[in-house]
């Protein structure tokens, strides 16, 4: 922890960074807060631990941030990812984070560009765990109907708040398609369709693009598992075409490329 | 009771299966007049929100056709949409949509006989199937289907 706190310290005496982005506590024992430090005094208020689990790279698009200077951000695993996927569609410049991360051991590590991130991530293991492998398999086993009316019920108890969109570091659109009014191409209500509708337009415009950080979920205050939706399309996405999303700087999105001999063995 | 005849929307690239479907009506074959046809610039084009849109505004079933892989007008829609419906199949799967009510297929303005089998075929495929009850309509749409009844 203390190496956390010095090195982001150390940063911002230096001038590196103009700001770091980490976690602090929140307004109780259970919870981190996000912390946007810009002075040497506050960084000893930083922690990291396992109640930090937001994905705080969804910060660093947003304007006040991006005018405030150079960036130092605290990543977990997930996070160093989005940074590789943001550098993927040309939303930050390879030199304009510091990344901060911090293994599941503890240990941190610089990493002062992305190519560096990018040899960190390819060390890092990846995939579901096996709660989420065994609630996927669960949902996959059900009978076709019961399967539809257990998702009917679970995306019923949507009200459409958009925490899970406010959190996703990848629903970064500055005008999203749902709030366009005019024609009204997803409805606003919170009825079954457009609750349908909603979720499926989310899970489908981060299809092959999704990192696989759970924070929709994890934000959503009816606590709905929308985050499988995500996690079985990049699934899908490796096993159809072999492109998985944050794994390299380079341009390499599932739907925005194709193979002539994709398999097709679905259509007439 | 009249036997069901469910509601087939189909959406379709102008420059291959239209004119197919143009050219099974000039060559006289008779199909299934149970097909809206919903023409497109091409498969491309073809927003997955609008098949969600279709069901819920009272479709049974839906067709998705477009030009054989190598044909697109604009060289490689076909590709992309090829990629899109392979994930959005795999999610309307996942969420417990029924895959038969969900129909993909190529064909050229040269198969006018091929569209008509599609459309008979999925036509008596979804009339066992029955009305998609299950999926949450529109309430406009919710009427309409009750005038057709």
């Amino acid at each position: 922890m203390d190496t956390l706190q010095t090195f982001a310290s150390a940063k911002l005496a230096a001038g590196e960074v103009k700001i770091v982005i980490g976690y602090q506590a929140g307004s109780d024992a259970t919870r981190a807060r996000p912390a946007f430090v810009s002075d040497t005094a506050e960084a000893a208020s930083l922690i990291y631990d396992d109640r930090c689990r937001q994905n705080l790279a969804v910060y660093l698009l947003k304007p006040e941030v991006r005018a405030a200077g150079r960036a130092a951000v605290v990543c977990g695993p997930a996070t160093l990812r989005t940074l590789l996927q943001y550098a993927a569609e040309n939303r930050i410049a390879a030199d304009a984070v510091v990344a901060i991360a911090v293994d599941a051991d503890g240990t941190v590590t610089e990493l002062a560009d992305l190519e560096a991130v990018e040899t960190h991530v390819a060390r890092q293991p990846r995939g579901l765990t096996p709660e989420q492998q065994a609630e996927i398999d669960r949902i996959d086993a059900l009978p076709l109907g019961e399967r539809w009316q257990w998702w009917s019920r679970e995306l019923g108890r949507c009200f459409k708040c958009y925490a899970c969109r406010a959190a996703c570091p990848l629903c970064y659109c500055s005008r999203c398609i749902t709030d366009v009014n005019q024609p009204q191409w997803i409805p606003v209500a919170a009825d079954p369709l457009g609750n349908l509708e909603w979720n499926v337009v989310r899970a489908m415009h981060l299809a092959g693009r999704c990192v696989d950080c759970g924070s929709c979920a994890e934000a959503c205050p009816q606590g709905i598992r929308i985050d499988l939706l995500n996690r079985v399309l990049a699934r899908e996405a490796v096993v159809d075409f072999g492109v998985a999303a944050g794994v390299s700087r380079r341009k390499d999105y599932a739907l925005a490329s194709f193979k002539p001999d994709d398999k097709e063995e679905f259509i007439r | 009771m009249a036997e069901f005849e469910p509601k087939i929307v189909a959406f379709v690239c102008n420059w291959c299966t239209y004119a197919g479907a143009d050219l099974t009506g000039t060559s006289r074959i008779k199909y299934s007049p149970n097909v809206r046809m919903i023409r497109l610039p091409c498969t491309g084009r073809i927003d997955f929100m609008l098949l969600l849109q279709a069901f819920g505004q009272g479709a049974d079933g839906i067709v998705v056709s477009g030009c054989h892989p190598g044909d697109c007008h604009y060289t490689s829609g076909n590709f992309h949409a090829r990629r899109r419906w392979m994930l959005f199949r795999r999610l309307l799967e996942f969420l417990g949509v029924d895959l038969r009510r969900v129909h993909f297929a190529w064909v050229s303005a040269a198969e006018g006989a091929k569209w008509a089998e599609l459309v008979n075929q999925v036509v008596e495929d979804v009339r066992k199937l029955g009305p998609y009850r299950e999926f949450p309509r529109r309430l406009a749409a919710a009427d309409s289907r009750a005038e057709v009844a």
